[in-house]
């Protein structure tokens, strides 16, 4: 049998991609771990779906109601503890190999939706220098850790880099029992959520080191200490400045990047700076019948956000026939998602997700066709940590120019 | 009590930058885009609130520990004692999502209750 879409990947964004298929279109989830949910079973905490919902949720209660939706539905099949090893673009279809308990196989679908999320940044990849003992983790391991084996993998540790999970497991060791000796962030802002600030160091008396970093680990086969150092603005450390702290572990919460492997080999064009694919405005990358939701798109703040844009998707499969795009341009913005329109396929209003490039203050979006403004939107303040969504009515079509610019307000470039 | 208090709004994803100014009887706030901004700013300064949300033990191996939650908020000052409290409890039957894991939980007058449905991840419903 052909599927109308394989979804690769049984998290937020793949559910809500396969639960908006058309129920007379069959689907197909494919997940690697024992069951759906993906990372939000391991979000213990609060503050999901607030915007689709509203009501704070814990990411297993806002997963559970994808769940129940996915298994109610007669037009979704489930494939767990299944991975996905190669995928093949044949005509007309792709053919997806796996391997599970049930040997290597082979699936076909006339779509694929790939929803595999994202991967943590680890210690490595920002160059600290030193041994690799065991408590050298990144938040993620030990939220799995703590949260879903019941193990907790640090009595006394220090925190290297201000994401949320690692402002979320600031929280979390600590009320494990655990010490959180601080969490360095070598930026001059914090990357995480102001609300998590608040909620999960000034709460509980975290201190928050901006402009420090951790330039070494001690310790052979256990974390024995770290040493931090003040860093200048071209986040070096500053010799002179080090500082040795006695710690059991080291937590790292550097930056999440989109998991593009797959893709990339089925030849779909990347964005440098979401490091997702470029898509269309129904996260249609540029091969044909290939969409890309959820974190392996773009790093989400909010889970109702992927959910929205994984709807999206799903509700595009097998409708359209032809299209013709154009870019998106922008100026003053880290990025921007979608990066090009489907003009011939406009619905009445396009939800775009963008984040500035730079912290502002005052600052207004505009945006331009051919020149002309068709929308503006004033801001307070912008963060880089912080998305921000709008939905814009405009007519395209073939050939036009589409541009955002974002400005502070002050006359000079945000 | 303080006079005068700036603080981040937990409230939404808009972390609004709050400031509460004591005026007598009356709390004015300022910097919130919602009133929800105000009601928080307001028990920031009088009786602040929170949830508690964390995990317990379970006897399933498919599961050794279970996402619970306050079913509601509690005053800030007994979050660390509830956490203290989670670390004591062992669930040995499984439960489904928002059943009562301790009612009343540290005294607060709040149930502490289970946020996933445990019988379909250990496909059992009897107690062990």
């Amino acid at each position: 049998m052909r599927y109308a879409a394989i979804v690769i990947g049984g998290g937020p964004a793949g559910m809500a991609a396969a639960c908006a298929v058309k129920e007379s279109e069959k689907v197909l989830i494919i997940e690697r771990e024992a069951r759906l949910g993906g990372i939000l079973k391991q979000c213990v905490h609060d503050g999901f779906g607030v915007i689709r919902f509203g009501e704070k949720l814990s990411g297993p209660e806002y997963a559970d109601r994808f769940i129940e939706e996915v298994y109610a539905r007669k037009n979704i099949d489930v494939k767990v503890l299944t991975f996905v090893t190669s995928i093949e673009k044949e005509n007309g279809y792709y053919r997806v190999s796996t391997t599970s308990g049930a040997g290597i196989e082979t699936h076909e679908g006339e779509n694929l939706i790939l929803a595999n999320g994202c991967r943590e940044r680890t210690a490595r990849q920002v160059n600290i220098h030193g041994t690799r003992p065991a408590g050298l983790m990144t938040a993620g391991t030990a939220q799995n850790l703590v949260n879903l084996l019941g193990v907790n993998p640090a009595k006394r540790c220090v925190i290297l880099g201000s994401g949320d999970i690692g402002l979320i497991m600031a929280r979390r060791l600590t009320l494990e029992g655990s010490q959180v000796l601080g969490v360095y962030e070598a930026k001059s802002s914090p990357s995480g959520l102001q609300r998590n600030l608040q909620q999960c160091l000034y709460d509980f008396g975290i201190p928050l080191h901006l402009k420090k970093t951790v330039t070494l680990v001690h310790g052979r086969d256990r974390v024995e200490g770290v040493t931090v150092a003040d860093v200048d603005d071209g986040m070096l450390p500053i010799a002179g400045t080090e500082e040795y702290i006695p710690c059991d572990a080291l937590i790292v919460s550097v930056g999440l990047i989109p998991e593009n492997e797959l893709a990339e080999k089925l030849g779909v064009a990347m964005d440098a700076k979401t490091k997702g694919p470029i898509v269309d405005q129904y996260m249609m990358t540029t091969l044909d019948g290939v969409y890309s939701v959820g974190n392996a798109l773009h790093v989400h703040d909010l889970v109702d956000y992927v959910s929205e844009v994984s709807e999206t998707a799903g509700k595009d499969v097998g409708r359209r026939k032809e299209r013709a795009t154009i870019e998106v341009l922008s100026r003053g913005l880290g990025y921007i998602v979608p990066q090009r329109i489907d003009v011939k396929n406009l619905e009445e209003k396009t939800t775009y997700y963008f984040r500035t490039a730079r912290e502002t203050g005052k600052a207004k979006l505009t945006v331009t066709v051919n020149g002309v403004e068709i929308y503006s939107k004033k801001y307070s303040a912008l963060r880089p940590p912080e998305a921000e969504r709008v939905s814009i009515k405009h007519l395209l079509k073939a050939g036009d120019e589409l541009k955002f610019v974002l400005e502070e307000d002050d006359g000079g470039k945000a | 009590m303080a006079e005068r208090l700036e603080t981040i709004c937990i409230v939404c994803p808009n972390g609004c930058r709050l400031t509460a100014v004591r005026k007598g009887n009356v709390i004015e706030v300022s910097g919130n885009k919602c009133p929800r901004g105000i009601t928080y700013a307001e028990a920031e300064m009088t009786a602040p609130k929170r949830s508690f949300t964390g995990t317990v033990a379970s006897v399933f191996k498919e599961m050794p520990v279970v996402p619970v939650r306050t079913a509601g908020e509690v005053d800030k000052a007994k979050i660390l004692e509830i956490a203290a409290r989670t670390r004591e409890i062992l669930l040995t039957r499984a439960y489904a999502a928002g059943e009562v894991a301790e009612e009343n939980v540290c005294g607060t007058g709040v149930a502490l209750i289970v946020t996933t449905d445990m019988r379909k991840v250990t496909g059992r419903t009897e107690e062990l």
